[in-house]
């Protein structure tokens, strides 16, 4: 009868630390979010968003955060671009022309290999191969090396989601006689777009908040930029830096630039929800 | 030519303009696909290339194993980063482990399906939140609870117990990373291992039902043996993602350059060296060396980790599809 009884205490505490676990990884999600809306709701205003910092910003003068928004914008844009350049005919035609070869095992090891490069690492990288190239931290040198850091993971979404197309498709589309790529092209991309959606999405959401790597390649400015070789200022970098002055007005304006960053990848993951329901409705279920 | 003829030449020559097309498709794919390989070897060789200098001018052993940092005498010791690194992620496992193995196995053994729906968004969500946020929320919120309620608490245990000696009056120390830390890794560790628990067999839970056993019990007798390998290699991932991670430790570890002795000594990981001191390393001799030196150090680390974890995982998700 004793045994009977452990087995049951053992059970319910086990049950019970679990659920404690549990809640506390939601308790410290919640955690955060609620930290970040407290400290930058108060922070934010329409001064913030809409202006360029004015002279003497850094002690605490007017002007807003409008440079790293913009420069932000631009940075992950064109990462997410070129990643996706790259990035999507890659995983496509990894499935199409050699899905389960040694190859391809290769292909995928490398991309998950890059997937866990730290990101400082790509920062190193890409400011090592800009003094080789002699060029200054610049909106180019930034998105590049965000595109080398969303590449991985937006291929890797891509390559998930394309694999799971049921094989009847492209073997219907070869019976009337399309060649492989037209396959690839036309009909699996149309089954896979919510998915390709999601991840450009998910890609686009890791590099608008990455710092360490747009840190040494893309700069930091008060203006926004002209061309592709002038520097650019990022939300991330905002926040860090801003964080980092003894001045509380300034750092109030790093608590507005991580509620921005925050509102940007939850509205995101949010939306990309959406869009996958809005793009898959041409997809075989 | 009759009119099917010339159907049929059109078709041959439409078909071939296709063919065509598709092999320049194709030749095209072989070169793309050949790049993220060459990325990875292209990252280690112009690492390996520019921290040669330094490797080249001080023996390994002196490097990794120095503590003396000093790059205008020209003395670089590792040691102080490698062991902040170490007890930063240790730090980290040591909460996000036990937690996030829990949680993982509550939601694939417990919860309903539901719960499950629900979580996964949430996963993702925590996930995604940029590092520096994690940051602004371990400055606002861990290091004044480090600073105000753990040190004291436990510091008075410093002299039994010396990792629990608190010499350092700020709360940026080892354990404020290391907890931010667990709340950055736990997203990836419980999502890895939930997906390894899913690929247990249900009929082995079940025999372990029939035969009586309470549902921890099939936890920790049938599920947990079959699934640990899974399971260990997402804690390596986990790991091997705390290892690099930057801006977050960045801003709540402390950074002084010091072997740590104690969980509220402030600590300088690798990843922190390389982002505070880039921008002045040109005008001292083999400084950018030695940086470079710290991402090849970091970079050979995550790789080791990452290619064994990947491995282990792929031949556990493979082998239940």
């Amino acid at each position: 009868m004793a045994k009977w009884k452990w087995q049951n205490t053992e059970e319910k505490v086990m049950q019970v630390l679990m659920l404690l676990s549990f809640g506390l990884i939601v308790m410290s999600l919640l955690l955060i979010l609620f930290t970040i809306l407290s400290k930058g709701l108060p922070a934010l205003s329409w001064e913030m968003i809409s202006q360029t910092p004015k002279g003497g910003f850094y002690f605490g003068k007017e002007g807003g955060i409008l440079n790293a928004i913009v420069g932000s914008l631009y940075l992950a844009l064109g990462g997410t671009f070129i990643a996706f350049l790259f990035g999507f005919p890659l995983a496509l035609l990894l499935n199409i022309y050699s899905s389960k070869t040694a190859w391809a095992d290769l292909v995928r090891l490398s991309l998950d290999i890059l997937w866990g490069v730290p990101s400082i690492v790509y920062g190193a990288f890409g400011f090592t191969v800009m003094i080789f190239l002699g060029w200054k931290a610049s909106l180019l040198g930034g998105i590049l090396t965000l595109a080398l850091l969303e590449l991985p993971i937006m291929t890797r979404a891509m390559d998930e989601v394309i694999r799971r197309v049921p094989p009847e498709l492209p073997r219907a589309a070869y019976a009337l006689g399309s060649t492989n790529s037209e396959t690839a092209f036309f009909v699996i991309t149309r089954q896979v777009l919510p998915g390709l959606a999601t991840a450009v999405l998910l890609a686009f959401g890791r590099g608008i908040g990455d710092a360490a790597s747009v840190l040494f390649t893309a700069g930091y400015t008060d203006r926004i930029p002209d061309s592709l070789f002038s520097p650019v200022a990022s939300l991330p970098l905002a926040v860090f830096f801003q964080l980092g002055t003894p001045f509380p007005e300034v750092q109030q304006r790093a608590y507005a630039a991580a509620l921005i960053l925050t509102l940007t990848v939850l509205g995101i993951s949010i939306f990309s929800r959406g869009i996958s329901y809005f793009l898959g409705r041409h997809s075989i279920r | 030519m009759g009119e099917y003829g010339l159907l049929m030449n059109n078709l041959r020559i439409l078909r071939s303009r296709r063919a065509k097309l598709d092999s320049w498709v194709r030749r095209i794919f072989w070169m793309f696909s050949a790049l993220p390989f060459l990325l990875v070897l292209t990252i280690l060789t112009a690492l390996w290339l520019k921290a040669q200098p330094l490797l080249l001018a001080h023996p390994l052993s002196k490097l990794l194993l120095g503590e003396a940092w000093r790059p205008q005498k020209g003395e670089f010791g590792f040691l102080p980063f490698i062991s902040g690194t170490i007890w930063v992620t240790g730090v980290a496992l040591f909460f996000a482990v036990p937690i996030c193995i829990l949680t993982a196995v509550y939601l694939s053994e417990y919860a309903s399906g539901r719960v499950q729906r629900l979580v996964k968004p949430l996963l993702d969500l925590l996930a995604a939140i940029p590092s520096v946020v994690y940051g602004v929320w371990g400055v606002l919120t861990i290091v004044p609870w480090v600073e105000e309620s753990v040190a004291p608490a436990l510091g008075r245990w410093g002299d039994i117990c010396p990792i629990f000696a608190s010499a350092n009056p700020t709360g940026y120390s080892v354990l404020a990373g290391g907890v931010v830390l667990a709340v950055m890794i736990a997203p990836f560790i419980v999502a890895i291992a939930y997906e390894v628990l899913q690929t247990v067999p249900a009929g082995l839970r079940q025999a372990s039902l029939a035969l009586g056993a309470t549902r921890w019990q099939t936890v920790k007798y049938a599920v947990l043996p079959r699934a640990s390998t899974g399971i260990f290699a997402s804690v390596i991932l986990g790991c091997s993602r705390a290892l690099g991670e930057t801006m977050a430790v960045l801003m709540v570890a402390g950074n002084v350059a010091q072997v740590p002795r104690s969980i509220f000594d402030a600590a300088y990981p690798l990843p922190a060296l390389i982002a505070n001191n880039y921008g002045e390393m040109m005008s001292i001799p083999l400084y950018d060396a030695a940086l470079m030196t710290a991402s090849l150090i970091l970079f050979l680390i995550v790789l080791a980790l990452n290619i064994f974890s990947i491995l282990a995982l792929r031949h556990v998700l493979r082998e239940s599809e």
